[in-house]
């Protein structure tokens, strides 16, 4: 059961998340840039690297690390000052210094300007434009001293101007017949770049031919269904394939650098650029660091911008229970979550999904100024169980906001109203077939805690009825209302209960059914599942169990299909094996077998004594030297056999004592003979004097 | 009357019996005192399984055994050994040491294999 309520559980998340609401940056991305963006021992691989992640961290406000600095600055220093001029790594690392004030004396800004100016000259690329007016364009911002002004700035932005396509995209070089969006982007941002350099000013004319690619370039902007909108790359160049967030970024880059330096209204359309904030924000936290530092980018150049400043609508949960009285709750925020200013927020319509009727209510949230949020009090009345669409629109309280902040007209939110769905007059009934009398009846109790057991045969029929009221006393129809049999062999039977207004009911006819179930007699479990995104209450319940009695299969009947085998059962681990020893045999008690031990001894001590006793003397051992020694010998012998049976006791095996023991038998012998014989001889002696 | 008469009677018996065995040789007194010996340490290693278990059987076995074992042997010795016994006369004691000791031998290496 546990299993199926987790899956419903899922199925509402998804549905939820695919609503989602576009909500402002957040601590996430903080803590997401934290992750991505570790550098290995103490530096990036490169300066591209360096200034991006240094900008994802500004713009996220988390201070850059101090470790970075030192190895970064060297770089930057041995770059700017190489006696190599490659433009591209020059910019990358002026972006940096910009960023971590390294240590650069004025001479070397003024040397690198003048150096810079004179590739302007023989510039002939996108690129070439766009790294030397980029880099002069810093050396501006870093040193003031340093002379950066252009002269002849009309003809740069002529040339580069030249570059543009009818349909508002640029192109790398002049051989290069391709249009790009990314282009365009960074095309936008050198004339900007251009602008601000300008010793006298742009012929206005020009401006405004750029502003007439920009609002062409807004028009072939994509969009999704969700209201976002984004600028696709179609252009493979250089660097690969530019993804639609790399493009989109480069282009709003483009924008509001040209829209600040041109101190030019645009007049851009305000939901384009509300759903291009919306596009980066959908990205969510992107997985690799470059696409992290392009979300970003984008995102912090709309928060400054001078055209329109995006103001994201977000709701901190899309879910709101009837049962526990939520309130609608609206936060308004710009993209990286800062304060909106004052403004309010009006519920228009409520749609109800799958009607195409909407209320027209017209209501202000009330401003919940301590936690910053526009709050609902009360849901209408008629709102009950379901899928709501709300329309909301951000009203801003001075009129000269609306120049600056983009709202974006209405917001169409989806909303999930949930509540508590009463289930009653659940009847299970067994009934015959051709009369449809009712031959059992049962009240279910749908508390799950009584389980019912019917019993039927192929021409009765199984009746299952309940009824599902909504909060407000409407008929409920769930997403899902499933009846399963489950027979003993696991083969199951699904069916859709279907409903007739208020009332839901299945009928079972076992006699259409016996070869769907493939004439398996026996019991069959029963459960019911009901469920809903919407419903509180959503259930999953074993009813009982039916016994049925079914004919016995025709010869060609089907046969059920094989269930299928649980594969851990078959290439899964096996049970683990643990060995049982054989325990230990029972000891006695060390005392005990101590005290036998002396208990053995005794005989022997009595033995002793008795030996004292009869007075046994020594007198027969032989007197003469050599029996003497031979006796001695004898007696060590056996002496030495018995050692030998003790070592083959404790250590030795039964060949190495058979080798010995033959050595020392054959000893043993010898001097045993000799021995004895001299005893019985001289005992022969005695007896024949 | 009859029971003190009995244990008169037991006791005269006794008496001649002791008075008999007084008259055996020193060399077959040793002997015997061999055999009570061996008989009661086997006895002892007895009681001792009977009061903990058999185990280790094998150890039990070949402990008892030895005692038994000798014990018969010194019983045969002794046969021999006995001036009275007339079938043995041409069988000097030393031939029948010698025996004994030999038996014991092996005896006691078969005993040392099966201690374990």
């Amino acid at each position: 059961m546990g299993k199926y309520l987790g899956i419903l559980i899922v199925a509402l998340c998804t549905l939820i998340c695919e609503a989602a609401i576009f909500r402002p940056i957040s601590d996430s991305h903080r803590s997401a840039a934290l992750e991505l963006l570790t550098p290995k021992d103490g530096s990036f691989t490169s300066l591209k690297e360096t200034f991006e992640a240094l900008r994802t961290f500004k713009v996220l406000g988390i201070g850059h690390q101090p470790n970075i600095k030192a190895k970064a600055c060297k770089s930057v220093v041995d770059t700017v000052r190489s006696p190599f001029f490659v433009l591209k790594d020059l910019f990358q690392a002026l972006r940096v210094n910009g960023i971590l004030k390294c240590e650069l004396n004025e001479e070397t800004f003024a040397g690198i300007a003048s150096r810079l100016k004179d590739s302007m000259n023989t510039a002939s690329s996108l690129l070439d434009y766009y790294y030397s007016v980029g880099s002069l364009a810093l050396i501006k911002g870093q040193a003031s001293e340093v002379d950066v002004q252009l002269g002849g700035a009309d003809s740069v932005f002529r040339a580069i101007k030249a570059l543009s396509q009818s349909d508002g995209r640029w192109r790398y070089s002049s051989n290069n017949p391709e249009s790009s969006t990314f282009a365009a982007g960074i095309a936008l941002e050198s004339l900007a770049g251009v602008i601000s350099l300008a010793s006298s000013e742009i012929d206005h004319s020009l401006i405004s031919l750029v502003k007439n690619d920009i609002s062409k370039l807004l028009d072939g902007v994509e969009k999704y269904d969700d209201g976002t909108y984004y600028l696709d790359e179609k252009l493979a160049d250089a660097h690969g394939l530019q993804s639609p967030l790399s493009a989109s970024s480069a282009v709003v880059r483009g924008i509001t650098a040209f829209a600040t330096a041109s101190n030019e209204d645009l007049n851009l359309p305000g939901d384009k650029i509300l759903g291009l904030a919306r596009f980066f924000l959908g990205v969510g936290i992107p997985g690799n660091a470059e696409d992290l530092f392009y979300q970003l980018d984008a995102l912090d150049s709309l928060e400054n911008n001078r055209v329109s400043i995006p103001l994201i609508l977000s709701l901190p949960t899309a879910v709101i229970s009837l049962t526990r009285r939520d309130q609608l709750k609206v936060n308004v925020n710009t993209v990286l979550g800062s304060a909106a200013p004052s403004l309010s927020v009006k519920l228009k319509q409520i749609f109800s999904s799958g009607s195409k009727d909407a209320s027209i209510i017209d209501q202000d949230l009330k401003f919940d100024p301590e936690n910053a949020v526009h709050l609902l009090d009360a849901l209408p009345e008629y709102i009950d169980a379901g899928r709501y669409i709300f329309s909301l629109e951000i009203v801003l309280h001075n009129p000269d906001d609306k120049k600056i902040y983009a709202t974006g007209g209405r917001t169409k939110i989806s909303i999930y109203v949930t509540g508590f769905i009463e289930v009653d007059h659940a009847d299970v009934a067994v009934l015959d077939s051709d009369l449809g009398n009712v031959e059992t009846e049962n009240r279910v109790d749908l508390s799950g805690e009584k389980t019912h057991s019917l019993s039927a045969n192929h021409l009765q029929k199984l009746q299952l009825s309940f009824q599902l009221t909504s909060p407000l006393g409407h008929a409920f129809k769930p997403h899902q209302a499933f009846l399963k049999l489950t027979h003993e062999s696991k083969v199951e039977h699904i069916f859709v209960v279907g409903n007739s207004g208020k009332k839901f009911e299945i009928i079972l006819d076992f006699l259409g059914l016996v070869e769907k179930f493939f004439y398996l007699s026996g019991r069959y479990d029963i459960q019911l599942t009901v469920g809903d995104a919407v419903m509180e209450n959503s259930f999953f319940l074993h009813l009982g169990s039916i016994e049925l009695d079914l004919p016995e299969p025709p010869e060609k009947a089907a046969r059920s299909p094989p269930q299928p085998i649980d594969p851990a059962s078959r290439f899964g681990p096996k049970a683990e094996i643990s060995h049982i020893f054989r325990a230990p045999e029972k000891r006695s008690p060390k005392e005990l077998s101590l005290t036998f031990l002396a208990l053995v001894l005794l005989p022997f001590v009595g033995f002793l004594m008795g030996l004292l006793r009869l007075q046994v003397n020594l007198k027969n051992f032989p007197k003469a030297s050599a029996p003497a020694i031979f006796s001695i010998l004898f007696h060590l012998g056996i002496a030495a056999v018995l050692t030998l049976y003790l070592l083959f006791w404790l250590k030795l095996n039964l060949f190495t004592t058979l080798k010995t023991l033959g050595f020392l038998g054959i000893f043993l012998m010898f001097v045993g003979h000799r021995t004895l014989a001299y005893l019985a001889s001289s005992s022969a002696k005695l007896k024949s004097a | 009357m009859a029971k003190s008469s009995a244990t008169k009677d037991a006791q005269a018996l006794f008496h001649s019996l002791r008075s008999a065995y007084a008259a055996t040789p020193t060399n077959l007194k040793i002997i015997d005192l061999y055999v009570v010996f061996a008989i009661s340490t086997a006895l002892i290693q007895v009681v001792y399984m009977a009061l903990v278990g058999s185990f280790p059987f094998n150890s039990f076995l070949s402990g008892v055994l030895s005692c038994i074992g000798t014990a018969v042997l010194a019983v045969c010795l002794r046969i021999q050994v006995n001036k009275e016994n007339k079938e043995f006369k041409d069988l000097p004691p030393e031939r029948a040491f010698a025996d004994f000791v030999l038996c014991n031998l092996v005896l006691h290496l078969v005993i040392m294999n099966f201690l374990g």
